[in-house]
């Protein structure tokens, strides 16, 4: 393999790994609230990326994304609200069949508004064969955008996780429901803003990416299951641990390629999920200890 | 009150025979296709039903477990053999010998040689028992959201490598099965004039696979089954082999799978990949919410219907959209399937209780 091939596959693994990283991000929110694994968090990908195309075609391109975004986090709030808040402690397998559910009426009305066929966002800049000469390899600026705003996400969420009020007593609820009940925080819309918040860093994800591994109806199954096989990888509720093991998958993806045929590859990232559950279910860089606490 | 419990299925039995009798007499005997591919599928489902809502481990996999007893079976009864018998392989000569391989035409007069369906439906269910064993240990040993994205990788996986396999057809699956010739006179295929005899094949496939389970569910095993979905902690405490009374379910519900599998393959004289896809599983896991979760009769009620109104086509375009929505519906306002309800304890209520 030569050094130029071998940086092509690593820029290409640091993209899909940067989705899936943001995919994993949005179902430890989810599920750092809540203890639930939304099933649909797929689904905000493929809704932020379509809504975004069809807005596309009346709006500028920012101010396209920008509405998907909102939209998308509309429905997640709506999702919620209408599914899960008035729920009083649903048990696990109950909360697994209702978000599949979910997931599949998304599709399915994804399906009947916008049909069939494979659609992409325009490239932010250029075309589909500019590129940027970097360290000797051509690299699209797409790429640099995913990365770019997935670096973003990432920041402005540790940020806000840390430093706003509001960040801070999402933490606090994920830490202990009732503790942050007594203290005056609202669990409820706790779990309504990380819903919200999910389905927005999803739908952002999904835009950016649009252009390179385009949109249809079904994209966001597959999303969902490496999203979730990067944070269980990472540890589950961990979320900077999610960004490195996004960028693990992709770059393991993306040199399988050149190892077995380009049909398997969705095989080879499931089956690393599968040998990950059985070995260390806890994560690469979780503690044994920490997930024995945790009610999966 | 030991015999008492096969009195409905007596009744079932006799119920089936009507709907027979009424398509004969109403010239509607076309029903009977649909309600032979129902029957399959309600077979899957009762097993699955088994691990669901006895074991209460959820499985998102089983579409995969039909895939494999029907890929397996498709493909050793369709693959031409003739050319590596030409070639002098041993071991095909030593198949031919035993009588284990069949010889027949094919659509334009070529001579084929393939497995016998027997020895093909047996060599499918040793496969998916293997299989089912094989990720049954480890993935068993998961709880809650683990084991749903566990199973559905394990799906997905399956579905790709029918997808991508040229062995397997790829998005084109696998068509020409020939019939299953169970006894000289009893063949399980979609031939016009067999149709009733199939009806009758399923049914009965249907209703011995019933018993089994009833049987089971009623026996020892089916207390500790319980006691395991109850509480798996309180059960091993009361020394309940937990792991392997969830692992023997998981791998018979997975056997059940595999030979729905089979037989609708012969009987449709054909699979595709979309039969090992995610919407099949997620499909059998609703029917089973639907029916109750631990209840064998709602889960044969519920698959009958459903399967048979999804199949006629009623659902039209919607028919995933029909299947998510009834899932939500269930799960949010009857958690315990349709059949429990509170609005069935108010016709139930007896004054002698309270």
């Amino acid at each position: 393999m030569t050094s130029q091939l071998f940086f092509q596959y690593l820029v290409a693994g640091i993209t899909y790994g940067s989705i899936y990283a943001i995919v994993a991000i949005g179902f430890n929110i989810i599920y750092n609230t809540t203890g639930i694994i939304n099933f649909a968090q797929g689904e905000f990908v493929m809704l932020g990326g379509m809504l975004a195309i069809s807005l596309h075609s009346m709006l500028p391109l920012p101010l396209a994304i920008g509405l998907a975004v909102l939209i998308t986090m509309l429905i997640g709030a709506l999702i919620e609200i209408i599914f899960i808040r008035w729920l009083k402690s649903p048990s696990i397998l109950r909360m697994i069949i209702i978000t599949i559910g979910i997931s599949i009426l998304i599709r399915e009305a994804a399906l009947h508004v916008w049909g069939e066929g494979v659609r992409s966002l325009p490239y932010f800049n250029g075309n589909e064969i500019t590129t940027i000469q970097l360290w000797g390899t051509n690299i699209s600026p797409q790429v640099l955008w995913v990365i770019s705003v997935c670096s973003i996400i990432v920041l402005l969420l540790s940020i806000f996780f840390k430093y706003t009020s509001l960040g801070q007593e999402m933490r606090a609820c994920a830490a202990n429901r009732l503790a942050a009940t007594l203290c005056g925080i609202s669990t409820k819309n706790m779990v309504t803003f990380s819903f919200m918040l999910s389905a927005g860093i999803g739908a952002l994800a999904g835009c950016v990416v649009s252009p390179i591994t385009y949109t249809q109806y079904d994209s966001g199954t597959g999303l969902a299951i490496k999203g979730f096989t990067v944070a269980v990888l990472g540890g589950l509720g961990n979320s900077m641990a999610a960004v490195a093991a996004g960028i693990l998958l992709g770059i393991i993806e993306a040199f399988s390629v050149s190892v077995v045929p380009l049909a398997f590859q969705d095989a080879i990232s499931i089956a690393l999920l599968l040998l990950i559950l059985f070995i260390r279910p806890h994560g690469l860089f979780g503690s044994k200890e920490a997930a024995g606490l945790k009610d999966f | 009150m030991k015999a008492g419990k096969y009195i409905p299925v007596a009744l079932l039995a006799l119920v089936l025979i009507g709907i027979q009798q009424l398509t004969q007499m109403t010239g509607t005997v076309y029903y009977l296709t649909q309600m032979t591919m129902t029957a399959y599928y309600a077979l899957l489902v009762i097993g699955l039903c088994l691990v669901m809502g006895y074991a209460g481990q959820i499985s998102l996999g089983h579409a995969g477990f039909f895939a494999i007893g029907g890929y397996t079976s498709a493909v050793l009864t369709t693959y031409n053999l003739t050319p590596l018998l030409e070639k002098g392989n041993v071991l095909i000569s030593f198949m031919q010998a035993s009588g284990v391989l069949v010889t027949r035409q094919s659509l334009y007069g070529q001579t084929l040689l393939s497995v016998h369906p027997w020895p093909a439906c047996i060599v499918a269910l040793i496969l998916a028992t293997a299989i089912a064993f094989l990720i049954g240990i480890p993935v068993l040993k998961l709880k809650g959201h683990y084991l749903a994205m566990a199973t559905l990788g394990f799906g997905i996986i399956i579905y790709r490598v029918a997808l991508a396999s040229e062995i397997f057809g790829q998005a084109d699956g696998i068509s020409a099965v020939p019939g299953f010739v169970l006894l000289p006179d009893l063949i399980v295929s979609g031939d016009f004039n067999n149709r009733v005899q199939n009806y009758y094949i399923a049914c009965s496939t249907l209703i011995i696979g019933f018993l089994l389970l009833q049987n089971l569910i009623d026996s020892r095993v089916g207390r500790a089954l319980r006691a395991i979905h109850g509480s798996e902690e309180a059960a091993n405490a009361m020394g309940v082999n937990t792991t392997r009374y969830k692992l023997y379910t998981f791998v018979l519900s997975a056997v059940f799978a595999a030979l729905a599998g089979i037989l609708l393959t012969h009987y449709n004289g054909g699979i595709g990949p979309s039969e090992a896809g995610i919407m099949k599983s997620v499909r059998y896991v609703a029917i089973v919410a639907i029916g109750g979760m631990a209840n064998l009769w709602g889960a044969l009620t519920m698959a009958a219907i459903l399967n048979f109104l999804s199949l006629r086509g009623m659902f039209g375009s919607y028919d995933d959209a029909v299947f998510g929505s009834i899932l939500i519906i269930i799960m949010l306002f009857a958690p315990n399937g349709l059949l429990r309800l509170p609005i069935w304890q108010f016709f139930k209520k007896s004054p002698a209780g309270k």
